[in-house]
């Protein structure tokens, strides 16, 4: 993991220029421009309807962005002659809401991507399947299908699922926001986990138990634009807008810093 | 004699469904994921075979045809024609409901993991599609197995053209109190072959239920 605030290590994995989308009449992104590191943890916060759910859409353009640019590593992935198809391989994405494969085994879940998108040999792709849900805890989890599995365990699945692909970075939407409360900490804690074992991540979360264990940066959103950005202890002890400090306040008090270890 | 009847509603039966089948699935497909002037095209086809009686369609194709156009199809052909481009019309609004029932999010996930919208089609959405598709499909099935009676109105020779024609035969004489029962035997027959073919798609239903996703109240969306 590369160090809160270290700027000489590590590459840039992703890199998003002055991106711009609007649905309708509405603005929703006017310009986010950002670097993500190979390692590093960035959270995403900000009020609803600001574009954060937008901006992850964008990225791995599941909605297309009206202008601006997305580069993973050194290739331009908003340049339509690029094949999304195969980029989309290596960006993993998690959903709020799960989103896995109704019809299929946990197992199955994770193992379709390597089957059908990367052509494995079934066996090959079954064996790396089991070894990524040993990895989220859920080994004995494998014959269950996902309406069997309560939502932390799906959402565990469906991380497993993004990890199956060897992503070069994984983008979190609100990963526990439809979770019980009790269920949370068992995905935060595969999050963090993830987090430390070198994972490149962009988060959308309210959870500052886990911006604070493992962002190297927290990225304040509002109304479309990016207003604030630092490491958890920068925002959270000098930040320099009043909103962010506000912001800040009223997400700890309602989530708590819990959801760590 | 009545049992005569009986190989040709099957046969009837299987063959408009299989009609139904091979021209609904491509049509419900088209108004869902079609461009623009197919989903147009599907919506009319689907408007018009639905509105109109399915007597009117066959005597339309039969005797229609051959009296203006001299076009002359056999009773099966036309009511084989008739009755399965009608079911084509329900059958496509069942598996057009079907592919929409499948949550969007399913579409999303597998587009995350690199799928293109073809493979995401095929892996994904039409397998589940076709398990929302069985109950409908299942009334369609014992509404169109009653529906061949109609055929009987241009002659094809099965069961219920049978019944009428035994009535016919024993009216006048002192079988005649007979009717009642033939009639009876009739609406049995239907009433068995509509339970058989019921309980054989209920087994296929079962066998491809997915596991912890009964429909016991089920919400979609």
């Amino acid at each position: 993991m590369v160090p809160p605030g270290d700027e000489t290590s590590g590459n840039v994995v992703l890199r998003v220029e002055n991106l711009h989308k609007r649905y309708g009449k509405e603005e929703v992104l006017r310009g986010i421009s950002f670097e993500l590191r190979r390692g590093e943890t960035k959270v995403v916060i900000g009020p609803s309807g600001t574009g954060k759910s937008t901006l992850l859409r964008c990225i791995n353009q599941l909605s297309m962005p009206d202008a601006g640019a997305v580069w993973l590593e050194d290739v331009e992935i908003t340049n339509r002659k690029v094949d999304i198809n195969a980029v989309r391989q290596s960006i993993g994405f998690v959903f709020q809401d799960f989103n896995l494969f109704s019809h299929l085994t946990a197992l199955r879940n994770v193992s379709i991507g390597l089957t059908r998108v990367k052509k494995m040999k079934k066996e090959d792709a079954l064996e790396k399947a089991r070894s990524e849900l040993a990895r989220v805890g859920l080994a004995d989890k494998a014959d269950a299908y996902p309406a069997e599995l309560s939502g932390g365990q799906q959402q565990r699945v469906s991380i497993a699922r993004a990890l199956a692909m060897d992503p070069k970075l994984i983008l979190f939407d609100e990963p526990t926001s439809a979770l019980d409360p009790e269920l949370i900490g068992e995905v935060l804690s595969v999050m963090i986990e993830l987090a430390r074992s070198g994972m490149t991540m962009l988060v959308v979360s309210h959870e500052m138990g886990f911006a604070r264990a493992v962002a190297n940066e927290i990225i304040f959103m509002e109304g479309g634009i990016i207003l604030e950005e630092g490491s958890p202890a920068q925002l959270f002890t000098h930040s320099k807008h009043e909103r962010t400090k506000q912001f800040l306040h009223k997400i700890t008090e309602l989530y708590g810093e819990s959801g760590d270890e | 004699m009545l049992a005569k009847g009986v190989p040709m509603t099957i046969l009837l039966t299987l063959a408009l469904l299989g009609l139904g089948l091979t021209a609904g699935i491509p049509i419900g497909f088209a108004q869902v994921y079609g461009y623009r002037p197919l989903r147009i095209a599907s919506a009319i086809y689907e408007q018009v075979f639905r509105g109109i009686p399915a007597l009117v369609l066959i005597l339309l194709l039969y005797s229609g045809l051959a009296r203006s156009f001299h076009i002359l199809l056999p009773a099966f052909a036309a009511s084989v024609l008739a009755l399965g481009l009608r079911s084509a019309a329900y059958q496509s609004q069942i598996f057009r409901g079907a592919i929409q029932s499948v949550p969007q999010g399913q579409m999303l996930a597998a587009r995350s993991i690199g799928m293109s919208r073809m493979q995401a089609i095929r892996s994904i959405i039409l397998p589940q599609a076709f398990r929302l598709a069985i109950p409908p499909w299942t009334n369609e099935f014992s509404s169109v197995l009653k529906d061949t009676s109609l055929a009987s109105a241009i002659g094809v020779l099965e069961l219920a053209r049978l019944g009428s024609l035994i009535s016919t035969r024993i009216q006048y004489g002192r079988g005649a109190r007979w009717i009642l029962v033939i009639w009876i035997v009739v609406a049995l027959i239907y009433l068995v072959l509509t339970y058989a073919g019921n309980w054989s798609l209920g087994f296929l239903e079962d066998r491809f239920r997915i596991p912890g996703f009964e429909m016991k109240g089920r919400v979609e969306r």
